[in-house]
């Protein structure tokens, strides 16, 4: 996993609650192995009904084309577990979304990917919020991820908070398997005494 | 100390703690689908890592299947990739696939249960999040990316921070046609889209001990609708009559053991939990969503609700989903012509969910103009509803009859509906563009969507079956 460490990058302000998986990558006719996560990030919300660019969408103003940090609301990434709600934010140098709070498997599923999920309590929210809103793209925020700070126009430094292993994790672009992996004696211990005690939970065989 | 049941499946199922403070938890039964498994195995492969417990591994072709008789691979055109990926991939793993042909084959969350390979008490995943269906019969489910499906593959554990615990408590005696589907909606209208977030939640109390299994299976498969991390209902007699028998269970004496074991998992009559809910759902109708997401609900005998009435900080979701769905607050739901009407996915496509459609449907028309599909859960329903001849009853009314699959939940096998339609639909999610581009959808339960296809307007079924009394 790529390390994070800072992120320097204009933020765009999506003021919405809620957003959810669909709307974030939605599932298209025209899906294959190797999706162009590029182009699907907002897919439906960048475009009007003839096909062409919404100019009204965030991300479309020219001032957001090359937002690399998001600001939204509650619940981000809502609805279903694909990780391409993910890895259609990387694809587009989005490595930063700052929300009121985050639904729990997008969250997860930042971490695995390099994407640092900042959660702001509301009414700091609110305050960054309206500073990116009136910010309007003119300048790039920078996100320090070792001082856990956000700086940039418009007013000063702003603190979060995130936890240490979280933080660690993302710092350090850790391999997930392979620390999971220095725990093996444990895990083959756990099947052993599972295995004993109950037998059927270590065996999935077809009777028929 | 007391504890909950979802302390005691995670205390026996705890491996360790890693050096990042996450819990490492051990998966019982990892279950995979087409659309995601093949990443899975590209990663691993490059990687140079096995997969650690393919014989607790399973997978199904559901997510990208199309519907139509006599399919193949490439009857939609773009799943062929993905099923042949997972077939590879399985074959090269050793891992058990219930491909497109197979007897067995048919959305996850169906068949893992119906086929034994989840149990009560034990840890199951699936990266997809409606994994929790299957806490219908007392399994601890998660739902997972891509990475973390990944992770399972090579480790069989699941490294997470703990959950907080939930208790929901639904009491009160259904009324006639109100089922699992209906309590659920209400309780994510109560609660929100983010009520559960952080939770793994038991659902208790009276009216779900009264409920089948595949009805608890309605309510823990809606659990991620409120955010929850998981949720299930501890295991009884209800449970263990029906996985009496089911194939992948253990047999003979080792089923008396862990049938003895399975009735030890209930929560600790003094147990507390980190939050507490309730429902009266003694006096509930009939539910159905009017917006955009599935918190936005109300009776069949309410309307489109006005602004000033909702909470302020759901009224912004609330303007988009009038300007959506094409509705004027104040307008009364039942009643709305509708053009789509869609019986299946893993929230409602068991038996005894098309049992409760095809009594409404019996002897009656699906109305001029509307299209109307049925698509069991699993062929294995499938199997069993045509030898109970529910097949006739839909197909009689002008239904369209399907092989088993996800079909039009996220419309990833091509069944969509077209722009500006109305669907009244029995699946979990009404996000907009979900079931095709500007398509309009309403959630409600398999009666209310029956009923509604006869009439050809939202539909109270209580009024329907009552005017033909």
């Amino acid at each position: 996993m790529q390390p994070f460490s800072t992120h320097t990058a204009v933020a765009a302000p999506l003021l919405k609650d809620d957003v959810n998986t669909d709307q974030i990558a939605p599932v298209l006719p025209s899906r294959g192995l190797k999706d162009d996560h590029k182009a699907m990030l907002f897919y439906r919300a960048r475009r009007r009904d003839d096909g062409s660019e919404n100019p009204d969408f965030v991300l479309n103003k020219p001032q957001f084309r090359n937002a690399g940090i998001l600001v939204t609301g509650n619940n981000f990434g809502a609805g279903s577990s694909r990780e391409t709600a993910v890895w259609s934010m990387t694809a587009n140098n989005i490595r930063v979304i700052v929300a009121k709070s985050f639904a729990d498997i997008y969250r997860e599923n930042c971490l695995q990917n390099g994407v640092l999920p900042i959660v702001l309590a509301s009414d700091d929210a609110d305050a960054f919020i309206a500073r990116v809103v009136q910010v309007n793209g003119a300048g790039p925020f920078t996100v320090d991820l070792v001082a856990q700070r956000i700086s940039g126009p418009g007013g000063p430094d702003v603190a979060f908070a995130i936890p240490a292993a979280d933080r660690t994790r993302l710092l350090e672009g850790l391999d997930d398997i392979g620390l999971t992996l220095k725990h093996m004696a444990e895990i083959k211990q756990w099947e052993q005494r599972a295995a004993a005690a109950q037998p059927w939970l270590q065996a999935a065989k077809d009777s028929r | 100390m007391p504890r909950t049941l979802f302390d005691k499946i995670w205390e026996s199922h705890l491996v360790g703690r890693r050096a990042d403070g996450r819990d490492l938890l051990y998966i019982d039964r990892h279950v995979l689908h087409e659309l995601h498994a093949h990443h899975g195995f590209a990663q691993l492969e490059k990687q140079g890592r096995p997969i650690r417990r393919a014989d607790l591994t399973f997978a199904v072709q559901d997510h990208t299947v199309a519907t139509k008789a006599g399919r193949d691979d490439n009857t939609n055109p773009s799943g062929a990739a993905f099923l042949k990926a997972m077939r590879d991939g399985t074959r090269k793993a050793g891992i058990k696939l219930f491909d497109i042909d197979d007897p067995d084959q048919g959305i996850s969350h169906v068949v893992a249960p119906e086929l034994g390979i989840v149990l009560p008490g034990a840890t199951h995943a699936v990266p997809d999040s409606h994994a929790s269906t299957v806490g219908g019969v007392g399994a601890l489910a998660f739902g997972v990316g891509t990475s973390e499906m990944t992770h399972i593959l090579a480790t069989q554990v699941m490294a997470m921070k703990r959950p907080k615990s939930m208790r929901a408590r639904l009491e009160g005696k259904l009324g006639a046609h109100v089922s699992a589907k209906d309590v659920a909606l209400r309780l994510i209208a109560e609660l929100g889209v983010a009520g559960g977030r952080g939770y793994v939640v038991e659902y208790a109390g009276a009216a779900v001990r009264a409920m089948p299994i595949e009805q608890r299976m309605t309510l823990c498969n809606l659990n991620i609708e409120m955010g929850g991390r998981s949720g299930f209902v501890a295991p009884d007699d209800t449970t263990f009559a029906w996985l009496a028998g089911r194939p992948y269970l253990p047999q003979g004496e080792l089923w008396d053991r862990a049938l003895a074991h399975w009735r030890t998992l209930k929560s600790d009559d003094d147990a507390t939990f980190d939050r507490d809910v309730a429902l009266d759902c003694g006096t509930l109708e009939p539910q159905i969503t009017w917006g955009t997401d599935p918190s936005q609900v109300v009776g069949i005998s309410g309307r489109v609700p006005e602004p000033a009435a909702l909470d302020a900080s759901r009224r912004p979701a609330a303007e988009g989903a009038f300007a959506y769905m094409d509705l004027k607050p104040g307008t009364p739901l039942a009643g709305l012509p509708v053009n789509r009407v869609f019986i299946g996915s893993c929230t409602n496509s068991r038996l005894p969910d098309l049992e409760v459609a095809a009594a409404v449907v019996r002897g009656r028309k699906v109305a001029d103009g509307v299209v109307a599909m049925v698509v069991p859960g699993s062929s294995t329903v499938k199997r069993e509803a045509e030898a109970a001849g529910l097949d006739r009853v839909f197909r009689a009314a002008g239904f369209f009859w399907g092989e088993s699959g996800c079909s039009m939940c996220a419309g990833g096998n091509g069944d969509r509906g077209l722009p500006g339609e109305r669907c009244v639909s029995t699946t979990n999610r009404n996000f907009e563009n979900r079931q095709g581009p500007k398509v309009r959808t309403h959630l409600a339960s398999p009666a209310t969507a029956a009923a509604t296809a006869i009439a050809g307007r939202i539909a109270d079924v209580r009024q329907l079956l009552a005017g033909a009394a």
